[in-house]
């Protein structure tokens, strides 16, 4: 099977004391993994080294057969805008846009056409279509999230990563954003990572990295 | 969604701190254009007026006053001068050409003058319609006292004594219109032309001048005696002149010679003063402006850090996040400027309509060339006050924001 990412002898300097070295770790293009540790233990710095944002210090890594950190500065932006797409433990839309407007700027970033259809039919695939033309401030919480799981898919990614997705939410929440990041992983035939601390969701996925 | 608009929805989303910029950037702008279009009105009508008149010979008194009301039409004269004195300067070799003016009437507020053909030569005047006055009390007028008046050919009216609306009417005699001069863009558009007999036949006493009431030529004709004009304006025959004749006007006559080139220069110098404060004033203000600008800009920068670090993990290069910052500060300050121009050609306008004297009014419907410069400095008060927030937007470290929050 074709991996999607691997990461071989890779290792993070947080200055000259601290150090982290990732086990190595290969992930199928349409698996679910989840990555497990608990807080401090390095899952954000290995979801920022995933997507891109944080150069390692030693170490290769491959997404979508891509070994990222050969790519020049703007390839890589590029690379990110089309084959990830990430997740944040706050939704964090750009207060200034519309949520349709969020969505294009997402596509705009990939260098992609404006695809309005797309737009919609993302947001209803969430049931959030309404909410089209609202601010991100006139939305409720499970809206923001929906808006941003969204915005992480507009441009259907290969990986969608999602960085605590769940911690600060109920458990009625925590079940449905869960269940919205597998649909839309397999709607779009995506491979998704979730990186999380939440014992709850440990039971929904077959493949566990732990840190 | 390009930059440029995400740029814009920003500003907008701020209505009130992006508001107060654009209001700074548009007072000084304003001020700025005011001055622009004025000075330049203004000057042009000086150099356009005085076009050809080397000397101004009047009464002793202000040579600046003496300069203005015979040329520019906007004070009173020094006084009068014996004609006698007038003809015999006329001659003098110095002197090209001498062109006598006999005011002391209006015709609701424009200034009715006279003189002869000398003066149509000197402002090469042409007719529109109708022919130049060639009996007392026929009258030429200028283009806008016709359009304004609504008089045309053949039309009579009755002059009002002194150089202010309201005065007293000399109503035992009418001017009659024989011509309408073509639109010249200079101080005579806004006069009222006639001989130098009429003038002086208007003030003296009705019973008087019976004799001329067949309206026969005076023009060039009449004696001298105990007559008197206003000024004689001179245009000299060679640069020695330049020299020799005002020297002599002023101390071998009880008259007084005025050089139009350093009265303009004197008065542009009393101007300036306040055209320079006023100028300084609008340039605070535009720093000001640049400082609320990069206050603004940095201030939101650090507000929306978060916002900047989650469009680079959507894919947005360091160069896009550093033009959306360019482009908000340059947004800011071209909208204030536009703002500014208008406004400025607005209060010009303004000003241009509620002046009293016709012969120096202001328009806002001008637009010049020296414009482009406030547009330029728009953009670079915009371009240097988003430069440090842009920059800082351009190298920061998206992983420690993120990690941050």
């Amino acid at each position: 099977m074709q991996q999607m990412i691997s990461i071989k002898a890779l290792a993070h300097a947080y200055n000259r004391e601290k150090k982290i070295n990732f086990d190595d770790w290969q992930v199928s293009k349409g698996d679910q993994w989840l990555l497990l540790g608990n807080s401090g233990s390095g899952k954000s710095t290995l979801l920022h080294i995933l997507t891109g944002i944080l150069s390692p210090a030693t170490g290769q890594v491959k997404v979508n057969d891509t070994e990222i950190y050969q790519l020049k500065p703007r390839e890589l932006d590029r690379f990110r805008a089309l084959h990830i797409g990430i997740v944040f433990q706050r939704p964090h839309l750009i207060k200034s846009l519309t949520i349709e407007e969020n969505l294009l700027m997402a596509q705009s970033f990939a260098g992609l056409p404006e695809n309005r259809s797309r737009i919609q039919e993302v947001l209803e695939s969430l049931a959030i279509s309404a909410s089209l033309h609202q601010y991100p401030s006139t939305l409720s919480q499970g809206q923001l999230q929906r808006a941003s799981i969204a915005r992480a898919v507009i441009n259907k990614p290969a990986l969608l990563i999602a960085d605590e997705p769940t911690s600060s939410l109920d458990d009625q929440n925590a079940g449905t954003v869960l269940r919205l990041l597998k649909e839309q992983t397999e709607l779009n035939q995506s491979t998704l990572v979730i990186a999380t601390h939440d014992q709850r969701i440990k039971e929904a996925f077959k493949h566990t990295y732990t840190l | 969604m390009s930059p440029l608009q995400i740029s814009w929805k920003s500003l907008k989303s701020k209505p009130l701190s992006s508001g107060l910029n654009i209001l700074l950037i548009a007072f000084g702008t304003g001020i700025l254009t005011i001055l622009l279009l004025a000075s330049r009105q203004i000057g042009d009508k000086l150099t356009q007026n005085s076009k050809d008149i080397d000397l101004v010979v009047g009464a002793k008194g202000s040579p600046l006053q003496l300069i203005l009301s015979s040329i520019y039409y906007i004070d009173n004269p020094t006084g009068n001068i014996p004609l006698e004195d007038a003809q015999r300067l006329s001659r003098s070799p110095f002197v090209k050409r001498a062109v006598p003016l006999a005011m002391g009437d209006n015709y609701k507020g424009f200034r009715i003058i006279g003189t002869d053909s000398n003066y149509i030569a000197l402002y090469q005047l042409k007719n529109a319609t109708g022919q130049f006055w060639k009996k007392d009390f026929e009258v030429s007028i200028g283009a806008t006292v016709a359009e304004q008046q609504k008089l045309k050919i053949g039309d009579t009216f009755l002059g009002a004594h002194g150089l202010t609306e309201n005065a007293h009417v000399h109503d035992h005699h009418a001017y009659k219109v024989t011509g309408i001069l073509c639109k010249q863009g200079n101080v005579t558009d806004n006069l009222i032309l006639t001989n130098i007999a009429s003038v002086w036949k208007m003030h003296e006493e009705p019973e008087h001048d019976h004799a001329h009431e067949n309206g026969h030529e005076h023009e060039e004709e009449e004696p001298a005696g105990n007559r008197e004009i206003t000024s004689l304006l001179i245009q000299y025959r060679s640069p020695m002149s330049v020299v020799m004749f005002p020297r002599m006007v002023n101390q071998a006559t009880q008259l007084q010679a005025a050089s139009p080139a350093m009265e303009s220069t004197r008065l542009f110098s009393l101007i300036g003063v306040g055209i320079d404060t006023l100028q300084w004033f609008a340039f605070l203000i535009m720093l000001i402006a640049a400082v609320s600008v990069f206050v603004n800009l940095y201030n939101s920068l650090k507000e929306r850090q978060y916002d900047l670090a989650i469009m680079r993990t959507l894919g947005a290069s360091r160069i896009k996040l550093f033009r959306i910052v360019i482009e908000e500060g340059l947004l800011l300050t071209l909208t204030g400027t536009i703002v500014g121009i208008l406004l400025g050609h607005i209060a010009v306008e303004l000003i241009g309509s509620g002046q009293e004297s016709s012969q120096a009014k202001l328009s806002g419907l001008i637009f010049l060339k020296e414009e482009i410069y406030l547009f330029a400095a728009g953009l670079a008060i915009g371009i240097f006050a988003a430069i440090i927030p842009a920059w800082q937007a351009y190298r920061a470290d998206i992983a420690t924001i993120l990690a941050k929050n």
